[in-house]
């Protein structure tokens, strides 16, 4: 009978096992649950006072209690598809290259490891050399073409996202290039087609969503960037004029004002702005993703 | 006769749809049945309602009973279904149609893996005795007893199906169910893993589910032909063979159907 | 035919231009990593690793309090993240089609793209305002939160990948399911669970947007995970916008081992995934 009795034992542990399983997932969407809450619940103090129209009021004055967002907007959607553009053409060589050229061999390794290892530079560093580096080369570039050499600002942002951002979309894209079938490329070859007409003709328009879903999930990682874009945009608190102008992101207001914010509104509104970065990046995550798993299958 | 095994009105389904329907059959201890049938008729299911594996597909179901009489004397009849599916399982064993060793584990601790994953202490010197007693009964000891210690994954397919085999050996079974065991095996390995079943038979009592006519009548000493779910014939594999009393049984034994 | 010549010349040319390019764009990552290695290696030596800060002005003086808080804040954050993080992945690649997997996928995915400074925010509000001051716990709760998708994810992926024949062969031999996955399943998908764990590692070792409303920095050397505690990136931060060259100097040393640990991180992780 002692052994019976071990048997009911060993099928409540399967019971207990399934039940520690069942709640950890449970516990995983209270944690994304919550988040959403807690962001809400933190910022209700400033979507009581400004609703919606804090997306379109130009004003961030701590002192007169008055927020609104549409600079911050401006800076990271300005900041992130600059970036995107910069980077866009290097992402696609390399996924080109990568997903076509050299699809093995020790160039294609070093080449790989070289592009994709700038992802792992932790941000704050990559801020701390654009500061030492990148800031004085924009300087002398903006005194060559006659705007106010501040070195810091907009396009200094967008450069140091666009090196931080190219690795996602050329992994990506060279995935998608990689999944090009070969009969596929051989029958454009039996036309006649050169290696440049294949590629141009058939395989990025057989890769085209996944590269797509590629510049959407890097333009989801630059909107929410955060220290290499604080420490080299300037901190400045108006719509910027021009990409040489100082300006700020959603992302940067918050970093640089969040421990000093005194006062109910002021901080309610950092919050604001949290939910408000926390909304755009997970549509165009969402997005980014969507369009690979339809891919996928 | 000496029923190891017996089913009564055994039905098993997934999602509503049927795959054995109302099967009795009578397993003779010590000895090789062949469960046959074209793809599909249900026969792989039908053993893994043997061993209660069946329930792990999802929204699978069983009805009906299936018995086991472990002792020769007693003739107590156990309904496994009424047992823990853990000990119906250490009692009925099983190999599968691709030789499965444990990828982490050395080819030793293969061999006793049952006791090893089920919490059960051996000695080392009891350990060691298992392994050695068990692997030549599958005549695999000579083979690999320089590198018990390698990962079973390294040997070739027929010795991982050898040692698989083993693995089903070593908790001591009343039976072993045998699913497709050389579908995956080349000829040589096949015929290795065949005079291997022949030699058990005097240990444990063999259930072999193949789709290879030949195979079932090389090995079996009875033998059960399913088809679409039901079992259409059973008995004594050369009559089966020779005189079959049914016409799907000569129309699939011809090569017809399957 | 002389087209059809012309046609692969420019075919050739633009595969040459395209490999130009693609290797101009390594160029910003070799300028980082000279950059911080001439700068910052001269820095390190035995007294800038052992000892504490000192005051701006006084010669010497080390980053001990910022080695031991990012090691301190990392041991939070795999401590919260990597059981639930491996529980919830065995969820997933077991129940895969249940409404709860589809869910907590879901989440999990959300979560992997969060931006790291609204995860700070979270840690702000769910530990440092309860609390009532900064806490080593609460950014190894925010770093925790950051490494929990990747934990998850590479936990599902690899499981998906045993055959099911593995478990079935454990099943089969009256092993229970909780042993099953434990004893069987998790160690054959260990490399893939260890990989994530450390792909999640180096992605949280150089962060910094979470720590700055959550650690918070500490100039001392501190071990009690309830009060504030300084970390390499936040240090880095830090000394990096302050006006003194000695700081500044710091800053680039304190870069060059957090690079150094990144990137060894990024390495092994990939080499160990290729295996």
């Amino acid at each position: 009978m002692a052994n019976l009795s071990t048997k009911r034992l060993e099928l409540s542990k399967d019971k207990i096992f399934n039940i520690v399983l069942g709640f950890s997932a449970i516990v995983l969407v209270l944690i994304g649950v919550g988040f959403f809450l807690s962001l809400f619940n933190a910022s209700i103090e400033s979507i009581k006072k400004f609703g919606f129209s804090f997306f379109v009021r130009d004003i961030w004055d701590p002192v007169q209690e008055e927020f609104g967002a549409l600079p911050f907007i401006y800076g990271t959607l300005l900041t992130s598809f600059i970036a995107l553009a910069i980077s866009l053409p290097f992402s696609l060589a390399i996924s080109i290259v990568l997903g076509e050229y050299f699809r093995k061999g020790l160039f294609a390794e070093i080449l790989r490891y070289l592009t994709e290892l700038i992802a792992g530079v932790p941000s704050v560093v990559l801020g701390f050399w654009g500061l030492f580096f990148v800031v004085p080369l924009v300087r002398e570039l903006e005194i060559k073409i006659g705007v106010p050499p501040y070195g810091v600002g907009i396009f200094t942002a967008s450069l140091i996202l666009a090196f931080m951002i190219m690795p996602y979309s050329a992994s990506i894209g060279k995935d998608a290039m990689r999944l090009v079938p070969d009969e596929v490329k051989e029958a454009a070859y039996a036309l006649g087609a050169t290696r440049w007409e294949m590629i141009k003709k058939v395989m990025i328009p057989y890769a085209r969503s996944g590269i797509i879903a590629g510049v959407i999930l890097s333009l989801g990682r630059a909107l929410g960037e955060t220290m290499a874009v604080t420490m080299v945009i300037g901190n400045y608190h108006g719509i910027p004029e021009n990409i040489f102008s100082p300006g700020n992101t959603i992302a940067s207001v918050i970093a640089n004002e969040f421990t000093e914010a005194t006062g109910e509104v002021y901080l309610s509104s950092l919050m604001y702005l949290g939910m408000t970065l926390f909304i755009i990046t997970t549509v165009v995550n969402l997005i980014g993703r969507f369009i690979l798993k339809k891919l996928q299958h | 006769m000496d029923i190891v095994l017996r089913t009564e009105n055994l039905t098993a389904s997934y999602d509503q749809h049927i795959v054995v329907k109302n099967v009795n059959l009578s397993i003779v201890r010590n000895s090789i049945t062949a469960i046959m049938g074209p793809s599909g008729c249900g026969k792989t299911t039908l053993i893994r309602c043997f061993n209660r594996m069946h329930e792990l597909s999802p929204n699978a179901k069983v009805e009906g009973k299936v018995y086991l009489i472990e002792n020769t004397y007693q003739r107590e009849e156990i309904d496994i279904y009424s047992l823990d599916p853990m000990v119906v399982r250490r009692k009925i064993g099983m190999v599968f149609q691709r030789p499965n060793p444990f990828p982490t584990m050395s080819i030793y601790e293969n061999v006793i893996a049952g006791y090893i994953l089920n919490g059960i202490k051996l000695k080392k010197s009891e350990a060691d005795e298992i392994v050695e007693e068990t692997l030549k009964k599958v005549s695999l000891w000579d083979e690999v007893k320089n590198h018990l210690h390698k990962k079973g994954t390294f040997l070739s397919g027929g010795q991982q199906q050898r040692l698989c085999i083993a693995r089903a050996l070593a908790m001591k079974p009343d039976i072993i169910l045998l699913d497709e065991p050389t579908s995956a095996l080349d000829p040589v390995a096949t015929m290795r893993i065949e005079e291997l079943i022949e030699q058990l038979k005097d240990t444990v009592t063999i259930v072999l589910v193949t789709h290879n006519i030949g195979q079932a009548g090389r090995v079996s000493d009875y033998v059960a032909f399913m088809y679409l779910g039901e079992l259409i014939e059973y008995g004594p594999t050369d009559i089966v063979f020779t005189r079959p009393s049914h016409e799907k049984t000569e129309e699939f034994l011809a090569g017809k159907i399957g | 035919m002389g087209s059809y010549k012309l046609r692969i010349l420019k075919s050739k040319i633009i595969s040459v231009f395209l490999t130009f390019i693609s290797i101009v764009s390594t160029i910003p990552f070799l300028l980082v990593l000279y950059f911080i290695i001439k700068n910052g290696i001269s820095v390190i030596n035995w007294e800038f690793l052992t000892t504490l800060p000192k005051p701006v002005g006084e010669p010497g003086g080390g980053i001990l309090n910022a080695i031991v808080g990012t090691a301190i804040l990392i041991l939070i954050a795999l401590v919260l993240s990597v059981p639930l993080g491996i529980s919830v992945g065995v969820y997933l690649a077991e129940r895969s089609n249940s409404k709860l997997a589809f869910v907590s996928r879901l989440v999990s995915e959300i979560l992997q793209g969060v931006p790291s400074i609204v995860i700070g925010i979270i840690a702000y509000l769910w530990v440092v305002k309860p609390m009532g001051h900064f806490s080593a716990l609460s950014g190894g709760i925010a770093l925790g939160i950051m490494m929990l998708p990747l934990v998850i994810k590479s936990t599902e992926e690899i499981l998906k990948l045993i055959p099911r024949e593995i478990k079935e062969a454990s099943l089969a031999l009256g092993v229970p399911y909780y042993r099953t996955i434990l004893k069987v399943i998790i160690p054959a998908g260990l490399s893939g669970i260890l990989t994530g764990i450390l792909a999640g590692t180096a992605r949280i070792a150089g962060e910094t947007a979470p720590l700055l409303f959550t650690a918070f920095g500490n100039p001392f050397l501190n071990f009690n995970i309830l009060k504030p505690i300084s970390a390499m990136p936040l240090l880095i931060f830090n000394y990096a916008v302050s006006p003194y060259e000695d700081w500044w100097a710091k800053a680039w040393g304190t870069s060059c081992i957090l690079v150094i640990f990144v990137l060894f991180l990024n390495v092994t992780t990939r080499l160990i995934s290729k295996r």
